[in-house]
């Protein structure tokens, strides 16, 4: 089974935090919500690898904690 | 001048069962006259079994109902004999568009291929679509073949016996008693025969409402299935505009769960919502109002004993997909031909059980597509809206987003994985015309390859020596000798240089070889009929 990559692997977290916020910045909940979902849309069709997708969509339904042992 | 729906096309009348001292006892009796009864009474009257279709009404459905009929459908009623006049009046069309907001966000296509003989929809009013099946029983009354209709005849109690079933039928004249080797029940989504058993019918429940209104009017829109969501003119709701015969138009639109359905009927009311929509130009006139609230669930089992549940006796879906009598057709398409075989005594009564696991099966996966459909048309909550905005949205802009648009996953075939029917396959052949799979039409020598098949077991050799005429388990199977060409190669041979399928009666592939083989056909056929 492919693998979701929970190690570091952004090259410039700090770069893609400040991106992340930048993305959001000064719209109002509405509009960001509707972002926050196109995002998950979009990135989800770049991962492609459904197994992939399953991992990261259960480690995000349990309150961030990773649910394997 | 009255609608079709107004006239009693089949009229009570005194039959000698009434006067009979003992009840007398049928082979085949068929509760409901609508298009799967129909359908199931003409497939079997066809084959000579005797059939008794009893229904308590006498006139064919009221309002256009069920209007939109797929290619598989059609291709069973070319195998009952009728086909042409369904596509001869309906409306042919393959394109949908999608629209959110006001613009146009996605188009499809329903069939991108050629060399099909039918077409993947039509468009068709119930109500013509029961009568061309009347026609077709009426026609086969004049052959002579055994069938009869019994119109203001109403189950009013049904007993299963381990052998037969016992009725009490109610008439104008009272009641009388009836018994039947075998009973279909075709009677409805709120199917009485069902209660009378005290059958289960669970699923889930959609909390929403939907008003059909089907106008006539002269229109130049054109003949595609045009959906919107959160439109102008419905706010924050869906709508739907099909195209039917005659100058009718189906409008379909969404109205939420707190209503009052009886203030929403009323013609004043519907008329401003259409007239928003349509714009205050066009002139219009109502043929029939509706309002709709739909369940997706279906029943345990289909067969229990001798009496067998088809159509939305069985199972219920939401409109989203035209599932509901496009799957009805299949049941008895899948039924009637295992039922002449048991009651020939070719085979076992256990045959008849497949019924249940195939078409329990195709009951999943229209119950699954449709309730994902509903979902997405009708979200639940502020996030799955934000979603289904989310896609709508994108799907204008990225391709991606397309496949995810979900107005209604439009109804194909069933293929039967898994069933215990099935026997070999070939690996290197088309995965769409796997055992299991309903034939791929395709353009023959004389005509096309769906009218040579179908209602009796049969071999196609493509490239391949066999046998005209081959006998195992009592049946004997005729060949039909293809020649190749594209659609032929390209939908059965794959890479594989010539072939050999079985055909079950309802023109789905039981098994297929590269060569002929006679043992291993016997074995297939034994398999295919349940031994």
């Amino acid at each position: 089974m492919n693998k979701l990559t929970t190690t570091p692997n952004l090259s410039d977290p700090d770069g893609f935090y400040a991106q992340l916020l930048e993305l959001h910045e000064g719209r109002d909940k509405q509009t960001s919500d509707a972002i926050n979902a196109r995002l998950v849309l979009l990135l989800s069709n770049h991962i492609g690898d459904h197994e992939i997708i399953a991992q990261a969509f259960s480690i995000a339904g349990q309150n961030g904690k990773d649910p394997s042992p | 001048m009255n609608k079709i729906f107004e006239v009693p096309l089949y009229p009570y009348e005194r039959n000698s069962d009434q006067d009979a001292s003992s009840p007398v006892r049928h082979s085949v009796v068929v509760v409901g006259a609508g298009p799967i009864g129909l359908g199931a009474a003409i497939d079997l009257a066809q084959q000579d079994i005797p059939v008794v279709v009893v229904d308590d009404n006498d006139k064919v459905s009221w309002g256009s109902r069920a209007i939109c009929f797929a290619k598989r459908p059609l291709e069973i009623l070319d195998r009952l004999g009728c086909g042409d006049a369904f596509v001869d009046k309906g409306i042919t069309w393959d394109t949908g568009k999608v629209f959110f907001d006001t613009r146009e966000v996605y188009k499809f296509n329903l069939l991108p291929e050629d060399g099909h003989k039918r077409p993947a929809f039509i468009n068709l009013q119930q109500y013509h679509f029961e009568k061309y099946l009347l026609d077709r029983l009426r026609e086969l009354q004049a052959e002579g073949k055994p069938i009869e209709l019994r119109g203001g005849n109403k189950v009013v109690s049904a007993e299963a016996e381990a052998d037969h079933v016992k009725m009490l039928i109610d008439t104008p004249d009272g009641p009388y008693k009836l018994e039947a080797d075998w009973m279909i029940a075709c009677d409805g989504a709120a199917s009485p025969v069902r209660s009378m058993m005290g059958l289960d019918f669970v699923g889930r429940v959609f909390e929403d409402n939907f008003l059909i209104a089907d106008v006539v009017m002269e229109a130049d829109f054109p003949t595609e299935r045009w959906f919107w969501f959160d439109p102008p003119f419905n706010r924050g709701q869906s709508a739907l505009l099909h195209k039917q015969p005659d100058n009718v138009w189906r409008i379909d639109l969404q109205l939420g769960w707190d209503i009052d359905k009886d203030e929403e009927k009323k013609p004043e009311n519907v008329i401003p919502r259409l007239k928003a929509m349509l714009g205050d130009d066009v002139q219009f006139e109502l043929e029939w109002i509706s309002i709709y609230t739909f369940q997706c669930r279906r029943m345990e089992k289909f067969r229990h004993g001798r009496v067998l549940f088809a159509g939305d006796a069985a199972h219920q879906v939401s409109p989203f997909g035209a599932r509901g009598a496009n799957s009805g057709l299949a049941d008895t398409d899948n039924l009637c031909w295992k039922l002449k075989l048991v009651i020939d005594g070719v085979a076992d009564e256990r045959l008849l059980d497949t019924y249940d696991v195939e078409r329990v099966h195709g009951a999943d996966e229209n119950i699954l597509n449709s309730s994902r459909s509903t979902d997405f048309i009708t979200p639940k909550s502020e996030t799955s809206t934000i979603f289904r905005n989310a896609v709508l949205d994108l799907a204008e802009i990225c391709e991606f987003a397309r496949p995810l648009v979900n107005s209604g996953r439009l109804s194909v075939p069933c293929t039967y994985d898994g069933s215990s029917l099935n026997g070999a396959d070939v690996e290197a052949m088309p995965e769409r015309t796997r055992p299991g799979s309903p034939a791929s039409d395709a353009p023959i020598q004389n005509g096309w390859l769906l009218d040579q098949l179908g209602n009796k077991f049969q071999l196609l050799a493509i490239n391949s020596d066999a046998p005209d005429n081959f006998s195992a388990c009592d049946i004997v199977i005729e060949t039909i000798h293809l020649d190749t060409n594209d659609e032929i190669a390209q939908r059965y041979l794959g890479n594989e240089k010539s072939a050999i399928y079985l055909m079950r009666p309802d023109q789905h592939v039981a098994a297929r070889w590269t060569s002929f083989d006679g043992d291993a056909i016997a074995s297939a056929v034994a398999t295919a009929i349940g031994n």
